[in-house]
């Protein structure tokens, strides 16, 4: 009989974890509790650096885990230790032994509404990168106009935030920013786009080409201030605020449409998972890892391992990498047990 | 010295090697927060002395570690605390601004 692994989590860390368990002769058995895998990544449209197809990534993804075992819509209910092995309790009563647990649950979006300030939920022109990607799969969201004579994009909104209770940096924000800008730009040439940064984080491959053709080819412009305040004007548009650093002086713009890079956060449900079973929590709310250099899949309890956004702020590639690592790990932990 | 018809103007440039920072180092020694400001420039954003009078503390925490005057700008503050609200790095800027004026005043 062909060992069960579990992976709580049916985003792409998920996903590709069972993939490679599969071929490893496993029988991967995801636990997600929305009604379909993806996770986030479900969410958006075109990944950076590529532009690759989200959908066409995940239905790709979709194809090749077929036979993995799926429960959709199910939660853990509890998680306890039995001898090498670990019972796992659905809501569903389906009970699962295991040797090993894959958490890969990922992040939460921060809630925009928390920032008050910024106005998300109560002018009409405010929203959020996600809401923007789900547009871009869409094209329907009342709050974009038809012909923007302004757009604005603001970084780091929760994150890099102490009062927001988040310390962090969630790393994919500057470039889906500029992402997002250059698609705006596509859609809308004559439209002046303007992105407010306190720092432009653009680390990866490929990432500050970005940056470049933002100026270059779409003449995006760089603002180096974090908004201090959204207002909504009397002809439904919304002034921003914010101070011009570079030049030292108080800055002012009116906009038809205004994103807020909302961050990656942890998320709540996963520490109610990490209680259940005494996982660490790091000081940033996420997955505490026996490390941060070398043993980011493991963690404080032999036979349960982590991939992807659970740990923290992780773009794609990073998390794919992570949930191979970790089948690797999984593999070499019940192989030499 | 012969006249030229013009005059060397005092260097600009700020020399790190010869810089002054006794009193930012009293400020961080009273105010250790002011050593994670990263000046976003919202404090300064939301001033409500800004536009008026030039008034910035992200400016002010910044020249104090290149030796400029900073009194000029203080002296413009209201106290209205509205750059402690959205201060990201929770700094009590507020308090610090009260810290400063009490290192000038000795
Ligand atoms: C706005 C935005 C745009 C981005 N664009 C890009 C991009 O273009 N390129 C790129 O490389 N990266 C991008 N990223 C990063 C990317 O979204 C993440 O790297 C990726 O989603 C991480 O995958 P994950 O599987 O670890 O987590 P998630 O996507 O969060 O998936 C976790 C899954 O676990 C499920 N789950 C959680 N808890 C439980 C539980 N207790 N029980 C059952 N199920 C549970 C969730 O429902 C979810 O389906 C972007 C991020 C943001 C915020
Ligand atoms: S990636 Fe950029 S926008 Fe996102 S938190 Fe970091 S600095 Fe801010
Ligand atoms: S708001 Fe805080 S971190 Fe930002 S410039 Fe002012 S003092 Fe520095």
């Amino acid at each position: 009989m062909k060992e069960n692994i579990v992976i709580i989590g049916g985003g792409i860390a998920g996903m590709e974890a069972a993939k490679q368990l599969l071929v490893l002769g496993y029988n991967p058995i995801i636990i997600e509790q929305q009604d379909h895998l993806g996770g986030h990544v479900s969410q958006w449209h075109k990944l950076f650096p590529d532009m690759t197809s989200s959908h066409e990534l995940l239905d790709g993804l979709s194809n090749q885990i077929k036979d993995a075992n799926v429960f959709l819509e199910t939660k853990v209910n509890s998680i306890n230790a039995l001898g090498d092995s670990y019972n796992v309790i659905l809501n569903n009563g389906v009970n699962i032994v295991a040797k090993a647990v894959l958490v890969a649950s990922g992040f939460h979006l921060f809630d925009a509404a928390k920032k008050e300030e910024y106005g998300y939920g109560v002018y009409d022109r405010v929203i959020t990168n996600a809401d923007l990607e789900a547009w871009f799969n869409k094209r329907a969201d009342a709050r974009i106009p038809e012909h923007p004579k302004a757009v604005g994009f603001v970084h780091c909104v929760g994150s890099r935030d102490l009062k927001a209770g988040n310390s962090q940096c969630s790393k994919v924000c500057c470039t889906t920013a500029i992402k997002q800008a250059i698609e705006i730009k596509e859609i809308f040439p004559e439209t002046e786009v303007y992105c407010f940064y306190m720092d432009l984080r653009l680390f990866g491959k490929k990432y500050e080409d970005f940056y470049i053709n933002a100026q270059r080819d779409f003449g995006v412009h760089f603002i180096r201030g974090r908004v201090s305040e959204v207002g909504e004007t009397i002809d439904n548009r919304v002034q921003v605020k914010a101070e011009d650093t570079l030049t030292g002086k108080p800055l002012k713009v009116t906009l038809d449409l205004l994103v807020l890079m909302s961050g990656m956060v942890c998320n709540p449900r996963t520490n109610e998972l990490a209680e259940m079973i005494g996982l660490n929590i790091d000081d940033d709310g996420f997955l505490k890892s026996k490390d941060n250099v070398y043993t980011i899949m493991e963690s404080n309890r032999p036979g349960i391992f982590y991939a992807g956004a659970c740990t923290g702020t992780k773009t794609v590639p990073e998390t794919v990498a992570e949930a191979r690592a970790a089948v690797l790990s999984i593999h070499h932990y019940l192989t030499q047990a | 010295m012969m006249d030229f018809g013009f005059s060397l103007s005092k260097s600009s440039t700020i020399n790190l090697d010869t810089v002054d920072t006794t009193l930012y180092k009293k400020l961080c020694d009273m105010e250790p927060d002011a050593r994670i400001c990263m000046s976003c420039g919202s404090c300064s954003a939301s001033c409500t002395a800004a536009s008026f009078s030039g008034m910035s503390l992200r400016k002010v925490i910044l020249a104090l570690q290149r030796d400029q005057d900073v009194r000029p700008m203080l002296s413009n503050c209201m106290l209205s605390g509205k750059c402690t609200m959205v201060c990201p790095r929770a700094i009590n800027t507020r308090h610090l601004i009260l810290t400063l004026y009490r290192i000038y005043d000795r």
